[in-house]
């Protein structure tokens, strides 16, 4: 892996993660009047662990062969309702959306931190 | 569908919340809605939703949800006295819909709410988007 390549990767990674869970509570809120639907999220930062780092397996010689981890399709849990609805939906729709807007707010800032960092590779590269 | 993003998952269940609110729509217009035989009375629709995953991914926690079925409802219609009636049969019974309205209106109050709730989810996802576009200028 190249060193710009890895200079970036940490925010893109991160960034797609936060792009999956952002679809996945919005699914979540698509159906939260749907009966028998059972919330879902990841847990961020298992995802991102196992999507940069090698999983568990460690490589103790030059010719082991690294485990490439689950890379970025995280798996899926389920939520634990804080109270369960009639109809076995456990969307409780104030925990989605205040998960919703904090994820939202954390993509946008790991944007930030991908700008900041592309900033300063071009700045380097002028030699400014 | 094989793939799905926020723009499927939110649009669909917008259209979902829409059937829902149209079908509210024509309970409430049918609630006076007499007839002169348990047959011929208006039965309110009710829309069945149903959650739809990506083909092949049931378990990747991306879905969004469909209007599989509208049923019309089972419920025992009203039957009122009204002799007077040009629609009574020979015994002086009119039928009304088996319409509650007070469920309607709560149906209709949280359809409008969930629909916000979609639009505000596609509005969040289009402005990061739109951010995500112009990383590094």
């Amino acid at each position: 892996m190249g060193v710009i390549d890895q200079f970036l990767n940490g925010s893109a990674t991160a960034l797609s993660l936060r792009q999956k869970r952002l679809e996945i509570l919005g699914s979540n809120i698509a159906n939260a009047a749907t009966p028998n639907f059972k919330a879902r999220d990841i847990d961020f930062a298992s995802a991102y662990k196992n999507a940069t780092s090698g999983g568990d397996l460690v490589t103790t010689a030059s010719n082991h062969i690294g485990f490439a981890g689950q890379g970025l399709e995280p798996s899926s849990l389920y939520r634990v309702p804080a109270s369960p609805s009639l109809d076995g939906n456990t969307v409780e729709l104030h925990i989605e959306q205040v998960q919703f807007a904090e994820n939202a707010t954390r993509y946008e800032a790991t944007l930030q931190f991908l700008n900041g960092r592309i900033r300063t590779l071009r700045s380097a590269l002028r030699g400014e | 569908m094989s793939s799905m993003n926020i723009f499927d998952i939110s649009g669909r269940a917008m259209a979902a919340q829409n059937i829902r609110l149209n079908t509210i729509a024509s309970n409430l217009a049918n609630v006076n809605a007499l007839a002169g035989s348990k047959e011929e009375v208006y039965k309110p629709m009710l829309p069945v939703f149903e959650t739809k995953t990506p083909m092949g991914q049931p378990l990747s926690g991306i879905s969004t949800v469909d209007v599989v079925d509208i049923v019309r409802s089972t419920a025992e219609p009203e039957k009122r006295y009204a002799p007077g009636h040009p629609l009574a049969d020979a015994e002086g019974f009119v039928f009304a819909p088996a319409i509650d309205r007070d469920q309607e209106m709560i149906d209709m109050i949280e359809t409008s709410r969930q629909y916000q709730n979609n639009i505000e989810v596609l509005t969040t996802a289009k402005s990061l988007l739109l951010k995500t576009i112009s990383v590094g200028k």
